[in-house]
């Protein structure tokens, strides 16, 4: 029965992002990493709950499956040349959102005189960068929107580095296939950026938001702004980027949401 | 008498298909992927809901939370499209939509619609629509169309923003969207209330007769 099956991969009553979170806090830090990455989460929920197995992970399979076959398809609907909407500066939302897994006072806090960007993987200077090196670089304002994989969005004004100058400048090969970001917060946020997007003229190393140096709640010292994917896909508190082959997946993309999200 | 026998037999034994099987194998495709993407779009609702005072039961929902949920909308998608697609090339090719759905007039509705309400509309005929049901058949695919376009404009706000801005921009693409499920639902009730009401209509839904 197809309802049948519905039924038991909902799990009536088992918020499993929830269960995940919480299971994975009492997980050393490499268990818990492959815990998320082998996909066992789901399944393992199902096991938990008692509900048919063979079920749970043959519609977790399909469903995961398809989900890369989305990949590929944003990834051929993805045209570099077209720029996310911009907007005045009197259409941005005030207050702008802040949005996180964590609350605003779980935030990390930086201190930007010890903060180093990292530069890892297929570039020619590996180089770690100081933020006083980084605001040297020529900045660009964009006003753009950002759309949460929930669903609301909201207009901001984000001002910083595009990335693509910054990989010509470290010697990046851009024939690879990803920018791996890593953060600074506990859990170590953390996400896959194709090299496409990365060299799309709007994605930038932002340092400022409305003018100002980036606060923390939107990320200081630096985030990743990306307009063409939804939020998620850009990340804040950026500490390292690693450039590679390599799908190292992602703290949101491991637990289930879609990892191109392009829009 | 035998011969009058034998000819009522044959004729109830091979009256004409009312729903040929390509229209019924497209309505169930179509019935589950609806069902799917309705299911999996409330609990994508739940994770920043439009309207503050509705939230939808776990009951309902499909995919366990927004991950989940996305996944599966993404997933049922496609089996939407390109069902829906096959079905508009071929309602239109083979002149179906048409014959079955065309015309529609204002005095036809009304009038069908009394006779609906009072019972004295006839059933008799099922390979013939009355006004009522021809402007609601007519009516939902016209729905189906625009919630896949407001669908896709969410979807790709940045890439198809041209679609995005024929609905007045993300935020209300969403609320269109939104309202188009709402109408498939309130058709949904009476689709299925008038279905069990009029009980061979579903058998030529399954059988074709």
């Amino acid at each position: 029965m197809v309802m049948g099956r519905i039924r038991k991969f909902l799990i009536p009553g088992v918020d499993k992002r929830l269960l995940v979170k919480d299971a994975t806090k009492i997980m050393p830090d490499p268990v818990r990493r492959r815990f998320i990455a082998g996909g066992a989460s789901l399944g393992a929920l199902t096991l938990l709950t008692g509900c048919d197995v063979f079920d749970g992970t043959s519609a977790e399979n399909m469903l995961t499956e398809i989900s890369k076959f989305n990949d590929a398809v944003q990834a051929w609907m993805f045209n570099p040349e077209v720029l996310a909407p911009t907007y005045p500066e009197s259409a941005i939302t005030k207050p702008f959102p802040f949005n996180g897994y964590y609350e605003i006072d779980d935030a990390p806090e930086v201190d930007g005189r010890d903060w180093k960007f990292e530069v890892k993987g297929l570039v020619e200077n590996k180089k770690s960068w100081t933020l006083e090196e980084l605001y040297k670089l020529p900045q660009v304002k964009q006003v753009t929107r950002h759309i949460c994989v929930e669903g609301w969005s909201a207009i901001g004004s984000w001002t910083g580095t595009p990335l693509r100058d910054f990989l010509k400048l470290v010697g990046a090969d851009t024939r690879s296939k990803y920018c791996w970001f890593q953060c600074a917060d506990k859990e170590g946020y953390n996400s896959p950026l194709d090299m496409r997007t990365a060299l799309h003229p709007q994605t930038q190393m932002t340092f400022k938001f409305g003018d100002e140096i980036l606060p923390r709640a939107y990320g200081y010292p630096m985030k990743i702004r990306v307009p063409t994917k939804l939020g998620f896909k850009s990340p804040k508190y950026v500490i390292s980027m690693e450039v590679t082959n390599d799908y190292k997946g992602g703290y949101w993309e491991d637990q289930g949401y879609n990892s191109f999200s392009g829009s | 008498m035998s011969s009058i026998a034998a000819t009522d037999e044959r004729t109830s034994a091979s009256p004409k298909v009312l729903q040929p099987a390509w229209v019924r194998t497209m309505h169930w495709i179509n019935a589950v992927a609806m069902i799917l993407m309705i299911m999996s779009g409330l609990q994508v609702y739940n994770a920043s809901p439009l309207f503050d005072s509705l939230r939808f039961s776990h009951s309902i929902t499909l995919g366990g939370w927004l991950g989940g949920a996305l996944l599966w909308h993404f997933a049922a998608m496609w089996l939407l499209m390109v069902n829906g697609l096959a079905y508009l090339i071929v309602g239109f090719a083979t002149g179906r939509f048409k014959r079955k759905l065309l015309p529609i007039t204002p005095g036809g509705v009304i009038s069908d619609a009394r006779a609906a309400l009072t019972g004295r509309l006839s059933h008799e005929d099922l390979s013939r629509y009355n006004q009522v049901q021809k402007l609601l058949y007519a009516g939902i695919i016209a729905v189906g169309v625009i919630i896949v376009l407001s669908g896709l404009s969410i979807w790709k706000p940045v890439q198809l923003q041209w679609l995005t801005a024929l609905f007045g921009g993300y935020d209300v693409a969403r609320y269109v969207h939104f309202f188009c499920m709402s109408a498939i639902v309130a058709f949904l009730v009476i689709h299925i209330a008038l279905a069990v009401l009029v009980p061979k209509s579903l058998r030529a839904m399954i059988i074709g007769r």
